[in-house]
Protein backbone atom coordinates (compact mmCIF):
# COMPACT_ATOMS: atom_id res chain seq x y z
CA UNK A 1 0.00 0.00 0.00
CA UNK A 2 1.03 3.73 -0.48
CA UNK A 3 0.11 7.26 -0.95
CA UNK A 4 0.52 10.13 -3.63
CA UNK A 5 1.18 12.93 -2.42
CA UNK A 6 1.93 16.79 -4.39
CA UNK A 7 5.13 17.73 -2.29
CA UNK A 8 6.05 21.68 -3.63
CA UNK A 9 4.58 20.38 -7.09
CA UNK A 10 5.79 17.39 -7.75
CA UNK A 11 3.50 13.96 -7.07
CA UNK A 12 5.82 11.56 -4.49
CA UNK A 13 4.68 8.20 -3.83
CA UNK A 14 5.20 7.11 -0.37
CA UNK A 15 4.41 4.39 2.36
CA UNK A 16 0.82 4.32 3.51
CA UNK A 17 0.51 6.47 6.83
CA UNK A 18 3.89 8.18 6.56
CA UNK A 19 4.41 11.53 8.71
CA UNK A 20 5.27 14.19 8.31
CA UNK A 21 8.47 13.83 9.85
CA UNK A 22 9.27 10.10 7.71
CA UNK A 23 8.35 12.23 4.82
CA UNK A 24 11.18 14.92 5.48
CA UNK A 25 13.67 12.26 5.88
CA UNK A 26 12.53 10.07 3.08
CA UNK A 27 13.60 13.15 0.98
CA UNK A 28 16.19 13.64 2.80
CA UNK A 29 15.49 17.19 3.96
CA UNK A 30 17.08 18.45 7.40
CA UNK A 31 14.27 19.75 9.36
CA UNK A 32 16.25 22.85 11.17
CA UNK A 33 15.02 25.91 9.33
CA UNK A 34 12.21 23.99 7.69
CA UNK A 35 8.24 24.88 7.89
CA UNK A 36 5.20 22.45 6.53
CA UNK A 37 1.77 22.83 5.60
CA UNK A 38 -0.58 20.78 4.10
CA UNK A 39 -3.15 21.59 2.42
CA UNK A 40 -2.83 25.35 3.39
CA UNK A 41 -2.99 24.61 7.10
CA UNK A 42 0.55 24.89 8.75
CA UNK A 43 1.56 21.79 10.44
CA UNK A 44 2.64 22.59 14.17
CA UNK A 45 6.86 21.28 14.41
CA UNK A 46 5.99 19.45 17.73
CA UNK A 47 3.19 17.16 15.89
CA UNK A 48 5.31 16.41 12.86
CA UNK A 49 5.65 13.17 14.08
CA UNK A 50 2.06 12.16 14.40
CA UNK A 51 0.32 13.87 11.50
CA UNK A 52 -0.02 11.29 8.77
CA UNK A 53 -0.44 12.24 5.27
CA UNK A 54 -2.66 10.86 2.57
CA UNK A 55 -3.63 10.45 -1.13
CA UNK A 56 -4.14 13.75 -2.46
CA UNK A 57 -2.71 15.72 -0.08
CA UNK A 58 -0.82 18.94 -1.02
CA UNK A 59 2.12 19.36 1.12
CA UNK A 60 4.25 22.20 0.97
CA UNK A 61 7.93 22.42 2.49
CA UNK A 62 9.60 25.22 2.77
CA UNK A 63 13.23 26.19 4.47
CA UNK A 64 14.45 30.36 4.77
CA UNK A 65 15.66 31.61 2.12
CA UNK A 66 17.82 35.50 1.48
CA UNK A 67 15.00 37.97 1.51
CA UNK A 68 14.76 41.44 2.28
CA UNK B 1 33.64 57.95 24.51
CA UNK B 2 31.39 57.03 21.44
CA UNK B 3 31.91 53.32 22.03
CA UNK B 4 30.33 54.06 25.64
CA UNK B 5 27.63 56.56 24.34
CA UNK B 6 26.49 53.97 21.95
CA UNK B 7 26.27 50.94 24.01
CA UNK B 8 24.16 53.28 26.53
CA UNK B 9 21.77 54.03 24.31
CA UNK B 10 20.29 50.31 23.01
CA UNK B 11 17.24 49.83 20.17
CA UNK B 12 14.69 48.28 22.43
CA UNK B 13 12.03 46.14 20.50
CA UNK B 14 9.06 44.38 22.50
CA UNK B 15 11.18 44.54 25.53
CA UNK B 16 14.80 43.41 23.38
CA UNK B 17 17.87 45.27 23.18
CA UNK B 18 20.25 45.74 20.96
CA UNK B 19 23.28 47.56 20.55
CA UNK B 20 23.04 48.42 16.63
CA UNK B 21 20.47 50.27 15.08
CA UNK B 22 20.87 48.75 11.48
CA UNK B 23 18.75 46.15 10.37
CA UNK B 24 20.52 44.17 7.83
CA UNK B 25 18.00 42.26 5.07
CA UNK B 26 19.69 38.79 3.60
CA UNK B 27 18.15 39.64 0.20
CA UNK B 28 20.12 40.49 -3.36
CA UNK B 29 23.16 39.15 -1.80
CA UNK B 30 25.35 37.39 -5.13
CA UNK B 31 26.17 34.79 -2.69
CA UNK B 32 26.46 33.63 0.39
CA UNK B 33 30.14 34.33 1.14
CA UNK B 34 29.31 37.74 0.82
CA UNK B 35 26.34 37.88 2.51
CA UNK B 36 28.48 36.61 5.76
CA UNK B 37 31.15 39.16 5.47
CA UNK B 38 28.60 42.30 4.84
CA UNK B 39 26.53 40.92 7.80
CA UNK B 40 29.59 41.06 10.24
CA UNK B 41 30.85 44.77 8.41
CA UNK B 42 27.35 46.05 8.84
CA UNK B 43 27.41 45.07 12.90
CA UNK B 44 23.93 43.79 12.74
CA UNK B 45 22.27 41.99 15.40
CA UNK B 46 18.94 41.12 13.11
CA UNK B 47 18.46 40.05 9.79
CA UNK B 48 15.71 39.04 7.85
CA UNK B 49 14.82 35.94 5.71
CA UNK B 50 12.13 34.77 3.85
CA UNK B 51 10.33 31.11 3.15
CA UNK B 52 10.71 29.70 0.09
CA UNK B 53 10.16 26.05 -1.11
CA UNK B 54 12.86 23.96 0.07
CA UNK B 55 15.29 23.62 -2.76
CA UNK B 56 17.42 20.58 -1.75
CA UNK B 57 20.25 21.14 -4.08
CA UNK B 58 21.13 24.96 -3.32
CA UNK B 59 24.42 25.57 -2.59
CA UNK B 60 25.37 26.57 1.02
CA UNK B 61 22.81 26.65 3.68
CA UNK B 62 21.34 30.30 5.10
CA UNK B 63 20.47 28.29 8.21
CA UNK B 64 24.32 28.10 9.35
CA UNK B 65 25.55 31.50 7.87
CA UNK B 66 22.85 32.88 10.82
CA UNK B 67 24.48 30.16 12.90
CA UNK B 68 27.88 31.12 12.86
CA UNK B 69 27.63 34.70 13.08
CA UNK B 70 24.84 34.56 15.33
CA UNK B 71 22.83 37.34 14.19
CA UNK B 72 19.35 36.72 15.23
CA UNK B 73 16.97 35.89 11.80
CA UNK B 74 13.73 37.56 11.36
CA UNK B 75 11.56 35.88 9.05
CA UNK B 76 9.26 38.01 6.62
CA UNK B 77 6.30 38.18 4.33
CA UNK B 78 7.89 39.09 1.04
CA UNK B 79 5.77 37.50 -1.99
CA UNK B 80 2.41 38.30 0.07
CA UNK B 81 -0.31 40.04 -1.55
CA UNK B 82 -3.04 39.53 0.90
CA UNK B 83 -3.56 39.03 4.99
CA UNK B 84 -4.83 35.58 4.48
CA UNK B 85 -1.39 34.79 2.77
CA UNK B 86 0.66 37.06 4.70
CA UNK B 87 -0.75 34.96 8.09
CA UNK B 88 0.21 31.83 6.63
CA UNK B 89 4.07 32.90 5.60
CA UNK B 90 3.70 34.50 9.46
CA UNK B 91 3.44 31.08 10.86
CA UNK B 92 5.37 29.31 8.74
CA UNK B 93 8.17 31.60 9.29
CA UNK B 94 7.22 30.52 12.94
CA UNK B 95 8.17 26.86 13.04
CA UNK B 96 10.54 27.01 10.81
CA UNK B 97 12.68 29.51 12.84
CA UNK B 98 11.34 28.46 16.22
CA UNK B 99 10.72 32.95 16.57
CA UNK B 100 6.95 34.85 17.15
CA UNK B 101 8.76 37.88 15.27
CA UNK B 102 7.83 38.54 11.95
CA UNK B 103 8.28 41.68 9.31
CA UNK B 104 4.95 41.92 7.85
CA UNK B 105 4.90 42.47 4.36
CA UNK B 106 1.66 42.68 2.26
CA UNK B 107 1.79 44.60 -0.92
CA UNK B 108 -0.19 45.48 -3.63
CA UNK B 109 1.16 45.25 -7.16
CA UNK B 110 4.88 43.70 -8.33
CA UNK B 111 5.44 47.16 -10.25
CA UNK B 112 5.63 49.34 -6.81
CA UNK B 113 5.65 46.79 -3.66
CA UNK B 114 3.59 49.44 -1.75
CA UNK B 115 1.92 48.37 0.97
CA UNK B 116 -1.48 47.43 0.83
CA UNK B 117 -3.09 49.37 3.79
CA UNK B 118 -6.21 47.49 4.15
CA UNK B 119 -4.84 44.17 3.77
CA UNK B 120 -1.84 45.28 6.01
CA UNK B 121 -3.85 46.13 8.93
CA UNK B 122 -6.14 42.95 8.49
CA UNK B 123 -2.58 40.61 9.19
CA UNK B 124 -1.40 43.01 11.69
CA UNK B 125 -4.98 42.44 13.50
CA UNK B 126 -4.36 38.81 13.34
CA UNK B 127 -1.01 38.32 14.29
CA UNK B 128 -0.91 40.34 17.11
CA UNK B 129 -4.04 38.04 17.90
CA UNK B 130 -2.20 35.23 17.03
CA UNK B 131 0.78 36.13 19.95
CA UNK B 132 3.20 37.18 16.81
CA UNK B 133 5.57 40.27 17.81
CA UNK B 134 4.96 42.18 14.50
CA UNK B 135 7.18 44.23 12.88
CA UNK B 136 5.16 46.55 9.91
CA UNK B 137 6.62 47.58 7.06
CA UNK B 138 4.21 50.46 5.96
CA UNK B 139 3.97 53.35 3.53
CA UNK B 140 4.80 56.66 4.92
CA UNK B 141 0.88 57.78 5.82
CA UNK B 142 0.92 58.73 9.81
CA UNK B 143 -2.74 57.66 10.12
CA UNK B 144 -1.99 54.27 8.99
CA UNK B 145 1.14 54.15 11.52
CA UNK B 146 -0.97 55.01 14.19
CA UNK B 147 -3.67 52.44 13.18
CA UNK B 148 -1.12 49.88 13.01
CA UNK B 149 0.45 50.88 16.47
CA UNK B 150 -3.46 50.92 18.37
CA UNK B 151 -3.27 47.26 16.32
CA UNK B 152 -0.79 46.31 18.82
CA UNK B 153 2.45 46.26 15.88
CA UNK B 154 5.74 46.50 18.10
CA UNK B 155 7.19 48.48 15.80
CA UNK B 156 6.11 50.53 12.42
CA UNK B 157 8.52 50.58 9.62
CA UNK B 158 7.23 53.44 6.75
CA UNK B 159 9.34 53.52 3.53
CA UNK B 160 11.73 56.45 2.72
CA UNK B 161 10.87 55.53 -0.63
CA UNK B 162 9.77 52.05 -2.71
CA UNK B 163 11.71 48.47 -1.61
CA UNK B 164 14.75 48.59 -3.95
CA UNK B 165 14.19 52.40 -5.27
CA UNK B 166 17.36 53.85 -3.89
CA UNK B 167 15.49 56.66 -3.72
CA UNK B 168 16.16 57.50 -0.24
CA UNK B 169 13.61 59.49 1.75
CA UNK B 170 10.82 61.21 -0.29
CA UNK B 171 8.57 62.60 1.93
CA UNK B 172 10.38 63.54 4.94
CA UNK B 173 7.82 65.59 6.80
CA UNK B 174 5.44 62.79 6.68
CA UNK B 175 7.84 61.06 8.43
CA UNK B 176 8.22 63.61 10.94
CA UNK B 177 4.80 63.41 11.47
CA UNK B 178 4.88 59.77 12.34
CA UNK B 179 8.30 59.79 14.12
CA UNK B 180 6.19 62.67 16.71
CA UNK B 181 3.14 60.33 16.94
CA UNK B 182 4.96 56.65 17.28
CA UNK B 183 4.73 55.28 20.79
CA UNK B 184 6.78 52.27 19.08
CA UNK B 185 10.20 52.39 17.61
CA UNK B 186 10.26 53.62 14.05
CA UNK B 187 12.21 52.06 11.55
CA UNK B 188 12.79 53.28 7.99
CA UNK B 189 12.16 50.47 5.84
CA UNK B 190 12.79 50.59 1.92
CA UNK B 191 14.44 53.08 0.01
CA UNK B 192 17.83 53.30 1.58
CA UNK B 193 20.26 53.86 -1.65
CA UNK B 194 23.51 55.13 -0.01
CA UNK B 195 24.89 55.99 3.72
CA UNK B 196 23.53 59.56 3.94
CA UNK B 197 19.97 58.35 3.41
CA UNK B 198 20.76 55.81 6.58
CA UNK B 199 22.16 58.80 8.47
CA UNK B 200 19.55 61.23 7.60
CA UNK B 201 16.87 58.52 8.80
CA UNK B 202 18.42 58.46 11.93
CA UNK B 203 18.68 62.20 12.09
CA UNK B 204 15.01 62.74 11.61
CA UNK B 205 15.05 60.38 14.77
CA UNK B 206 14.44 57.18 13.40
CA UNK B 207 14.90 54.51 15.96
CA UNK B 208 16.42 51.93 13.63
CA UNK B 209 17.12 51.68 9.82
CA UNK B 210 16.68 48.53 7.60
CA UNK B 211 17.66 47.95 4.24
CA UNK B 212 18.94 44.91 2.22
CA UNK B 213 19.59 46.05 -1.48
CA UNK B 214 21.76 49.41 -0.99
CA UNK B 215 24.24 46.77 0.80
CA UNK B 216 23.56 43.56 -1.27
CA UNK B 217 23.88 45.13 -4.55
CA UNK B 218 26.10 47.74 -4.06
CA UNK B 219 29.53 47.04 -6.33
CA UNK B 220 31.61 46.40 -3.03
CA UNK B 221 29.00 44.84 -0.46
CA UNK B 222 31.13 44.84 2.36
CA UNK B 223 32.06 47.66 1.85
CA UNK B 224 28.88 49.30 2.07
CA UNK B 225 28.09 47.48 4.16
CA UNK B 226 30.54 49.28 7.03
CA UNK B 227 29.47 53.00 5.88
CA UNK B 228 25.85 51.88 6.61
CA UNK B 229 27.00 50.71 10.40
CA UNK B 230 29.23 53.97 10.35
CA UNK B 231 26.19 56.00 8.82
CA UNK B 232 23.46 54.80 11.41
CA UNK B 233 25.66 55.50 14.53
CA UNK B 234 26.56 59.36 12.85
CA UNK B 235 23.16 59.67 12.43
CA UNK B 236 21.93 58.55 15.87
CA UNK B 237 24.93 60.55 17.69
CA UNK B 238 24.33 63.40 15.29
CA UNK B 239 20.24 63.26 16.48
CA UNK B 240 21.35 63.41 20.40
CA UNK B 241 23.92 66.04 19.57
CA UNK B 242 21.20 68.45 18.57
CA UNK B 243 21.79 70.06 15.24
CA UNK B 244 22.04 74.17 14.78
CA UNK B 245 19.06 75.36 13.16
CA UNK B 246 19.60 77.03 9.69
CA UNK B 247 19.72 80.00 8.62
CA UNK B 248 19.54 82.53 5.55
CA UNK B 249 22.59 84.50 6.40
CA UNK B 250 26.36 83.61 7.97
CA UNK B 251 26.98 83.77 11.87
CA UNK B 252 30.66 84.56 11.91
CA UNK B 253 32.03 81.52 14.55
CA UNK B 254 34.85 83.63 15.14
CA UNK B 255 34.41 86.75 17.53
CA UNK B 256 35.36 90.46 16.41
CA UNK B 257 36.63 91.50 19.70
CA UNK B 258 40.58 92.09 19.72
CA UNK B 259 40.68 92.47 15.46
CA UNK B 260 43.68 94.52 14.63
CA UNK B 261 43.43 98.07 13.65
CA UNK B 262 45.06 97.71 10.00
CA UNK B 263 43.98 101.35 9.41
Amino acid sequence: MSDLLTVNGDGVPVPAGTTVSELLALLDIEPRGVAVAVDGEVVIRRTWGERSLATGERVEILSIAQGG
Amino acid sequence: MTTIELHSDPLVIAGESFRSRLILGTGGAPNLELLEEALTASGTEITTVALRRVDPSAPGSLFEVLRRTGIRPLPNTAGCFTAHDAVRTAQLGREALETDWVKLEVVADERTLLPDPIELLDAADQLVDDGFVVLAYTNDDPVLARRLEEAGVAAVMPLGSPIGSGMGIRNPYNLAMILEAAGVPVVLDAGVGTASDAAQAMELGCDAVLLATAVTRARDPVRMASAMRHAVEAGRLARRAGRIPKRLYAEASTSDEGLADMG
